[in-house]
């Protein structure tokens, strides 16, 4: 085979996964970097702890929390996620949550997740930021013991000096597989 | 048999009682698989799943994966994803297009239809007959308005005869697109459950729980779904015999005589849609049908048409179940199919505000099961009020358990059968 095959049949058996091509910023602001950091440590924080208010603060108004099925790169406006929340999308997710009925999370899973592997993409002109990392989640239940692996990419948003999360796509790495019952915020 | 001895299956299933033992026996399981999975019709698949000549689609037939798959001739395929040499899988993709199958291993290839085309240095084969070696076919398949039905049976009932009155359901269905054509075209969620296929079937038509399992969402969201549900409920559950079922809210709904009311909205929301359906069907008939809405009801033994979505259950071992849903477009609907599509990913799915619950009650009814005292389920609700309706089939109130009971009766049928 020749290097130019292999050049074309990698990225097009693998583009469904790793998804379109991304400009990666190059230059380090550690300052910058140390924030976002410690924003997204926070919200995984919020979301193992099961503080669903303080989560929900996190969002902007136009918020959307997008979870795909059976690729990175799908059209949510043709194909099945398992979760395309709009920001009232969101609010309901959470209210329902709260109520204590939701059965596949009484008792609540108990989790513990990693995220890591942050690299920012080129900020365009709106003054967003755009990052993605990669999480672990741990989780166990009364079903027993689940690991959960992501690509996550979020954009960020500062309101009123603080950051917010004005985006955030989980792309599960099974997610074209039979996966259990995922309540819990992911 | 001897007609003094009760059969393993009179001893199991006894008027309104099961035994747990249905839903966590391996060698049960085993014999389900040959005598329901590899017996009866069973659904496959959607025609829309592959529009085009060449498409395929990755799908099972019991635990059996298959291929089905749109030939360059046009017509549909229903193929066994085993290579006939040494067993590998002739593909590993979940879908696409192609005209041929080329096993890995040792290079044999295969047409779309299934037929041996070459094999790999083929002097080896001197005289042998190809036409023996393609692939295997689901014997006999069956398409009704797009539905696409497959039966490991060389022989038995015709789609008609085992769909029977439940063909109504599909009727019903596509009546509500304006094309009278429904489409599978969204891609399906697969929630993988720790518990038996029939605990999954069963609770698709019990009208008991909803106000239970679902009251986190009820309460918090305006669904108008807990009517359908109480004590006070006009709806019914109906059975059409040979395991098809349906929870029936017309009653409900020709109460409230609202078109669109089923779905939780009213007409000048959708008014493309309603414009299609008054152009399609006259303006009266198309008010009854967006008055009646779509079907809730489950055709045997593993399709559930849940009004705007489909589930098709697939069976893995008897612990273990991989339900696959999708919302149902309408062809040519566009301001529909949108919130339909919206809907259906609130609602099922891993996250879903519906079957997240659920399936945590599947999970619990089948580890529950390892406690063995009692023995037997309890399916006696409503057996003092079950009917029969116009046409003769049984009805019962929409909380009562006569769908499991009647589920369990067919069940019986078929595993008492000898062949």
């Amino acid at each position: 085979m020749t290097m130019e095959a292999i050049d074309i049949a990698g990225p097009e058996i693998l583009k469904e996964w790793v998804g379109k091509s991304r400009v990666y910023e190059k230059s380090f602001n550690p300052e910058l970097m140390h924030e976002i950091q410690q924003f997204i440590f926070r919200e995984a924080r919020l979301q193992d702890i099961h503080d669903y208010d303080a989560w929900e603060d996190l969002w902007t108004d136009d918020g959307l929390y997008w979870v795909p099925a059976n690729g990175t790169d799908t059209d949510p406006e043709r194909q099945m996620s398992l979760i395309y929340d709009n920001r009232s999308r969101i609010a309901l997710r959470i209210r329902q949550l709260k109520t204590g009925r939701r059965h596949s999370q009484t008792p609540p899973s108990q989790l513990a997740r990693v995220v890591s592997n942050f690299e920012l993409l080129k900020a365009g002109n709106d003054g967003d930021i755009h990052v993605m990392c990669t999480a672990q989640i741990f989780e166990t239940n009364l079903r027993g013991d689940t690991m959960w692996a992501s690509r996550n990419e979020y954009t960020l948003r500062r309101v009123g000096g603080e950051l917010k999360m004005a985006y955030k796509k989980v792309v599960l790495i099974n997610n074209n597989k039979a996966i259990y019952t995922l309540s819990f915020l992911i | 048999m001897d007609g003094n001895l009760k059969s393993k299956w009179d001893e199991l299933i006894q008027p309104g009682l099961v035994h747990g033992s249905l839903y966590y026996d391996e060698a049960i399981f085993r014999e389900e698989i040959d005598k329901i999975w590899f017996k009866t019709w069973v659904y496959i698949g959607h025609e829309s799943e592959v529009p085009d000549n060449n498409d395929f689609v990755t799908k099972s037939l019991g635990t059996m994966p298959i291929l089905m798959v749109r030939d360059s001739k046009g017509e549909i395929q229903l193929l066994q994803n085993r290579c006939p040499h040494r067993g590998n899988a002739v593909c590993v993709q979940d879908k696409g297009n192609r005209a041929r199958f080329t096993c890995p291993y040792h290079s044999w290839t295969f047409s779309n239809s299934g037929d041996l085309i070459n094999y790999a240095f083929p002097e080896g084969y001197a005289g042998t007959d190809k036409s023996q070696l393609g692939l295997s076919k689901v014997p006999r398949i069956a398409i009704y308005r797009g539905f696409i039905f497959g039966s490991m049976a060389e022989e038995g009932p015709t789609i008609e005869e085992h769909l029977g009155g439940a063909k109504s359901v599909i009727d019903r269905l596509c009546d509500n697109s304006p094309t009278g054509e429904v489409e599978i075209s969204a891609g399906f969620l697969q929630h993988r459950t720790r518990a038996n296929w029939k605990f999954v079937y069963e609770n698709e038509v019990d009208g008991y729980h909803p106000a239970f399992v679902h009251s986190s969402i009820f309460s918090v969201a305006d669904s108008g779904i807990t009517d359908l549900y109480g004590a006070d409920a006009v709806a019914v559950t109906r059975s059409f015999g040979k395991g098809h079922l349906e929870v029936d809210p017309r009653p409900e709904f020709r109460k409230r005589d609202v078109p669109m009311s089923w779905f939780g909205t009213t007409a000048d929301k959708l008014p493309d849609y309603v414009n299609q359906m008054n152009a399609a069907y006259g303006e009266e008939k198309a008010r009854e049908i967006m008055i009646d809405g779509t079907p809730h009801a489950v055709i045997f033994p593993n399709l559930f048409i849940a009004e705007i979505q489909i589930f098709v259950i697939q069976p893995v071992g008897p612990g273990e179940c991989v339900q696959h849903s999708t919302a149902i477009q309408f062809k040519d609907a566009p301001d529909i199919n949108r919130r339909l599509r919206q809907q259906t990913m609130g609602s099922v799915g891993p996250a879903g505000f519906l079957l997240a619950d659920d399936t945590e009650m599947y999970e619990r009814n089948q580890r529950g099961l390892e406690i063995r005292d009692p023995e037997y389920l309890y399916l006696k609700r409503g057996e003092h009020r079950e009917r029969q309706d116009e046409d003769g089939y049984l009805i019962a109130h929409s909380t009562d358990d006569m769908p499991s009971r009647e589920f369990w009766s067919h069940y019986k049928s078929l595993m008492e059968a000898n062949t």
